[in-house]
């Protein structure tokens, strides 16, 4: 099939903006997310979102909507997961793991439960970008925005959590609310790039351009930048070769970010510093 | 003159361990104060409560004046943590953007004019983990003093820096001190307080002594505490210390 004449159908033009957006929103909170070794919270939410996805499947809520039916109970999650992280007597990764466990077990309980596994669970883990729809559109333009109008007014308080938390709140950073925003951002980034790239591939979304980025040693603003990018191109050919050689975009997507992050590492072993 | 810090009757527990008893103090403004205390006395841990770091498990704390917990004008506090090595050495960061971190108004000239003060000037785009430990702390150093504090809490300031870069430090905080900024310093190396520091503060998880340098070194129940000699010890290090002012 022509590349012209794929790029007219509606659902194909909304994978491409869906997909673009979730990119960005995905590798902006990463770069915060990697460096405040929180990189397994995309891992712990999107099993979250598996037993979310099961419970809004198990009341009947129309297909069409199980995404954002999914996100009250992810973002809720999300809260506990900073709770616990921030509990002396748990350390950060258990706290992680201890959420994804109850997402994972309840899913599927409420799975077995309901119609057993079915095709439409199967599109959740994996991920379906072309089943986007509409009103996900909207909410993942809703959240680009949010999520840049966030970090562009904010910058200075993320980047001083981020940096050293301690000395972010002798600077007067409301560290708490801080944190509560990344996470609940996290949560929405995590349930919309579950269409992307599916359940088992979310934190790849997360983790990978960031990584790729953080190997250019670029100052704070172009490493955020060069995160974008990266996820950009790796969503924008990964949907292209999907296409043409019929392969599954999710997967197609990680693997071209792993590409980038082996290139970059590589390329950064043989060319001389240039600083 | 007001008090810039005040504690009352401050305890402060960690897992069922008083690690501070009922400390209470007062700082005036433009006052030096030094904190000594061997390790694990709470020297950091009462820097970090009055900071709000740290929740006190009793008593209260009052900055310029405030209750800590509707203190906003941290504007007026420069602090340098201990845990400078603690520092994410591939965190993506340059010099710059570390100073000027959580300044609205950006001053180029002034971010100039205070990296060259540390020495740094010629760093200022390079990133963290380019950086050796003492340029580290060095940076560190001109976060604290960007923002022109009224008070500057350090602690172990100098911990990293070669003695040269250690007496430019002491110097420009002598300096900042005379023209009315209020020093807070924990410190080992009770020298420098003996030397800068106008009042001390000896800690031992609660107040040993609070006074004057001079009134530490006569004091018999100081004696009594650490033997003659170690007193001795304490209040004549900075005799032998090169001025380098």
């Amino acid at each position: 099939m022509e590349l012209a004449h794929i790029l007219n159908y509606d659902f194909v033009q909304r994978a491409f903006l869906a997909g673009m957006l979730i990119a960005a929103v995905s590798s902006i909170l990463g770069v915060f997310l990697v460096l405040r070794r929180f990189s397994l919270i995309g891992d712990g939410l999107a099993h979250i979102t598996f037993g979310s996805v099961a419970v809004v499947m198990l009341i009947g809520v129309s297909p069409l909507y199980i995404t954002l039916a999914a996100l009250p109970l992810v973002m809720v999650s999300s809260l506990a997961i900073l709770k616990l992280t921030q509990s002396k007597r748990i350390q950060g990764d258990a706290a992680i793991g201890i959420v994804s466990s109850i997402g994972i077990a309840a899913g599927i309980v409420l799975v077995s439960l309901s119609n057993g596994y079915n095709v439409d669970l199967f599109s959740y883990l994996f991920g379906n970008i072309l089943t986007v729809t509409q009103e996900e559109l909207l909410l993942a333009f809703i959240v680009f925005l949010i999520v840049a109008a966030t970090v562009i007014i904010f910058y200075d308080d993320f980047l001083a959590v981020t940096f050293d938390e301690e000395l972010a709140k002798t600077m007067g950073v409301k560290t708490g609310r801080i944190n509560t925003v990344l996470f609940l951002l996290t949560a929405v980034s995590a349930v919309l790039a579950m269409k992307v790239a599916g359940i088992m591939l979310v934190s790849a979304m997360l983790i990978l351009p960031p990584l790729i980025a953080l190997q250019l040693s670029l100052s704070f603003r172009m490493t955020i930048i060069a995160s974008v990018i990266f996820s950009l191109l790796s969503v924008i050919f990964g949907i292209l070769l999907a296409f043409l050689l019929n392969l599954p975009a999710g997967g197609t997507i990680v693997l071209l970010n792993i590409g980038f992050l082996l290139f970059v590492f590589v390329a950064k072993k043989i060319l001389p510093a240039q600083r | 003159m007001s008090d810039v810090i005040r504690v009352d009757d401050l305890t402060f527990c960690y897992n069922g361990t008083t690690v501070l008893s009922d400390i209470s103090l007062s700082i005036q403004s433009g006052d030096y104060l030094g904190i000594a205390g061997s390790n694990g006395s709470g020297k950091s841990t009462l820097i970090k409560n009055i900071l709000g770091i740290l929740q006190p498990s009793k008593g209260t704390v009052h900055l310029f004046g405030q209750p800590l917990s509707s203190f906003q004008q941290w504007q007026k506090i420069g602090y340098l943590p201990q845990r400078i090595n603690a520092l994410n050495y591939h965190f993506p960061c340059t010099v710059a953007e570390i100073v000027q971190m959580g300044i609205a108004k950006r001053n180029a000239a002034e971010l100039q004019k205070t990296l060259r003060l540390m020495g740094i000037e010629h760093l200022s785009q390079k990133l963290i983990g380019e950086l050796s430990y003492g340029e580290q702390q060095r940076m560190m150093l001109a976060r604290a003093l960007i923002r022109k504090p009224e008070l500057l809490i350090f602690d172990e300031p100098t911990t990293a820096l070669d003695p040269e870069t250690r007496d430019v430090f002491y110097s420009i905080t002598n300096d900042l001190n005379r023209d009315g900024t209020t020093v807070v310093l924990i410190t080992h190396d009770t020298g420098i307080i003996g030397k800068y520091a106008r009042h001390l503060l000896y800690l031992d998880k609660k107040v040993i002594f609070a006074g004057t340098f001079e009134d530490f070194c006569a004091s018999p129940d100081m004696t009594g505490f650490f033997g003659s000699d170690s007193q001795h010890l304490i209040c004549h290090q900075h005799d032998k210390m090169e001025i380098k002012l």
